[in-house]
């Protein structure tokens, strides 16, 4: 698989602050231990996420998706090949490479506002930064709702709280595992095209992991197609649409077909 | 915005869903989205207190007949001289009937003390009727043995009389008490997380709690009689090795049952060990850590009762054995009633100190 060209500027991070990082996956396989045999998940994977680009990776359940963003995240190392962010080899988590899961993973003893604060706390800046959790409260629209505790909010409301935690560390690269997988369509719908806002207000690159063919049309300047386990890429198309984008667009109806064939799913169209 | 009526703008709160608040407003209509369960259960007793409190007059009045039978009943004569204080007795009784009687009256002026006790209405008539048996069976008829069974009003006797050899036993209970399981607490905390989080300590630990750990800590009295300087000290220990216990399992296993993905989020936001230990693995295990303590509790108070009977001589267990020597079984019960009063009001206090430093936590179990 030929991949695209790395030092392209993505279309909306030309004037952007501060800029975001530029990610490079470089032949990388990776394999897990299971009862003593080896599993491999990803094969000779190569990918290069330009600053402030997003892309979407698309592929069935249990492919190693999220295998692949948790090594990005650097919660693990890789069995073979090279990760890097800017240039430097990527070893151990970083707040800059911030990442969002499935569940929102809220702590269930901390308001929402203690939270939002948990990484400048992390990393003792808090008393410096304060003002930055309302900013992110008062960017995902949960300002009211500081004081309460999770277990009192809504998957949506929860989800949003988890973005928050994210943005308030100002990351160079967001890295979202299937974010919106567990909640209700409605809600996902409203919260696609929050997240998009947010990427084009804030500058990060964004790397998006969804089994939701729309949704990473809808999202992502660019989609790769992963195939299953092991996962290697199988193809990659560029969304080249202007944001806000709108749904019912017949080239994204275009697009979707495509990736449905590509996922062998051609019949169902 | 635009969605919702005029006429519910001024409204507050207009959505159930919380979700559908944040579509329509960010949550600008909500002022509480949950309102705590306890207000619900309130409500019945709440409608009620402006109705008379039936229930308590007649409380009150089985009281009032609780003192008459005590005070008018000539006590049974059994060879030996009449019952002290059956007068107090029967007065102190038409006095908590007094009482009832003032607070069905004032109703609602009763304030904070009449909300309190006006749920238990029904506790304090068959009280009444518990009691009246009680006077019945032993002073008046002597239906029961008389040195096994004391009527209320030997008890009544021992805590005007022995109030200070009583008062003294409680207090040297209390305290020994509270050294070990604050020994025992410390310990099995620091214990049970350290397990918890580093492999080398639960290769070592782990196997030697398992076997020394289920030993019943009283089992140990002869030998700690013996190792330890004073058997104030060796009490000390043992209490503390009842509490150690549980408290250590039970940290442990909250710790180690810590969702993993706390501990992702928290390092990909830049958390040092030291943060995940006492920022992430601690409050999650938390929950386990006080149904620890509770178990410790319950184990720490039998393990005090045996050691005072064993070695120790003074609070509430030596107080019982000195009691049953002399034949004194009216000092028995006094000392046992107070020995209910204080473990229950230490495990009160326990779920009080569990409900505020897990108020985060919906639908926990209620003491």
């Amino acid at each position: 698989m030929v991949s695209l060209a790395v030092d392209r500027p993505a279309p909306h991070a030309v004037s952007r602050q501060p800029r975001g990082a530029r990610i490079d996956v470089a032949g990388v396989s990776h394999q897990f231990d299971v009862s003593g045999s080896p599993l491999q998940v990803l094969a000779d994977i190569d990918l290069h996420l330009g600053p402030g680009e997003f892309v979407a990776l698309l592929g069935p359940s249990g492919c190693g998706k999220s295998t692949l963003l948790r090594l990005v995240a650097g919660l693990e190392p890789a069995t073979a090949g090279s990760l890097t962010h800017d240039g430097e080899a990527i070893t151990r988590p970083d707040p800059s490479r911030i990442v969002v899961f499935q569940d929102p993973t809220l702590f269930p003893w901390r308001t929402v506002r203690d939270n939002v604060a948990l990484g400048l706390q992390a990393r003792g800046v808090l008393a410096k930064q304060a003002h930055r959790v309302d900013e992110a409260l008062a960017l995902v629209g949960l300002t009211e709702f500081a004081t309460v505790h999770p277990h009192q909010l809504s998957g949506g409301m929860a989800q949003r709280v988890a973005l928050a935690r994210a943005l308030v560390n100002d990351p160079s690269l967001l890295v979202l595992d299937e974010p919106l997988g567990k909640l209700d369509s409605l809600t996902r719908l409203t919260m696609q095209g929050e997240l998009v806002a947010l990427w084009q207000r804030a500058g990060f690159s964004a790397l998006l992991v969804t089994h939701d063919v729309e949704e990473a049309l809808f999202m992502a300047q660019r989609v790769i197609v992963l195939g299953p386990r092991p996962a290697r890429i199988i193809a990659q198309f560029e969304n080249d649409l202007p944001y806000p984008r709108h749904r019912g667009h017949p080239r994204l109806a275009e697009l979707r077909h495509e990736a449905l064939r590509l996922l062998g799913l051609d019949g169902s169209w | 915005m635009s969605a919702i009526p005029i006429s519910h703008r001024e409204r507050g709160p207009v959505f159930d869903d919380p979700e559908m608040q944040l579509l329509y407003g960010a949550g600008r209509y909500a002022d509480d989205p949950v309102k705590p369960a306890k207000a619900i259960v309130r409500a019945p007793s709440a409608r009620s207190a402006s109705a008379f409190w039936w229930l308590g007059l007649l409380a009150a009045l089985a009281w009032f007949a609780v003192g008459g039978l005590t005070l008018a009943w000539p006590n049974k004569v059994l060879g030996f001289s009449d019952w002290a204080y059956t007068d107090q007795f029967g007065i102190a009784t038409i006095a908590v009937g007094t009482a009832i009687v003032l607070l069905a009256a004032l109703g609602r002026r009763a304030g904070r003390i009449g909300r309190a006790i006006r749920p238990s209405g029904a506790w304090l008539l068959v009280l009444a009727i518990v009691v009246a048996a009680w006077e019945i069976g032993t002073a008046k008829l002597a239906w029961l043995p008389t040195p096994f069974f004391a009527p209320p009003q030997n008890l009544v006797e021992v805590y005007i009389e022995d109030w200070r050899r009583l008062g003294d036993s409680a207090w040297h209970s209390i305290v020994l008490l509270a050294t070990g399981v604050a020994f025992g607490t410390v310990v099995g905390f620091v214990t049970g997380v350290t397990i918890g989080w580093s492999r080398i300590a639960g290769y070592w630990i782990h196997p030697v709690l398992r076997f020394l750990g289920p030993v019943p800590a009283s089992a140990l009295l002869p030998l700690a009689f013996f190792v330890f300087p004073s058997s104030h000290a060796a009490a000390v220990f043992l209490i503390a090795l009842a509490t150690f216990f549980p408290l250590t399992v039970l940290s442990w296993s909250g710790v180690a049952g810590v969702n993993k993905q706390y501990y992702d989020v928290a390092r990909t936001l830049g958390a040092s060990e030291w943060f995940l230990i006492t920022r992430v693995a601690i409050p999650a295990a938390l929950p386990q850590v006080f149904v620890g303590l509770f178990m410790g509790l319950g184990a720490s108070f039998s393990v005090l009762v045996t050691a005072e009977m064993m070695g120790v001589k003074s609070g509430l267990g030596w107080y019982l054995t000195w009691a049953q020597g002399w034949a004194s079984y009216a000092n028995m019960y006094a000392a046992l009633l107070v020995m209910a009063v204080i473990c229950s009001s230490v495990v009160t206090l326990l779920f009080v100190l569990r409900d505020r430093v897990l108020s985060w936590q919906k639908g926990t179990v209620k003491w």
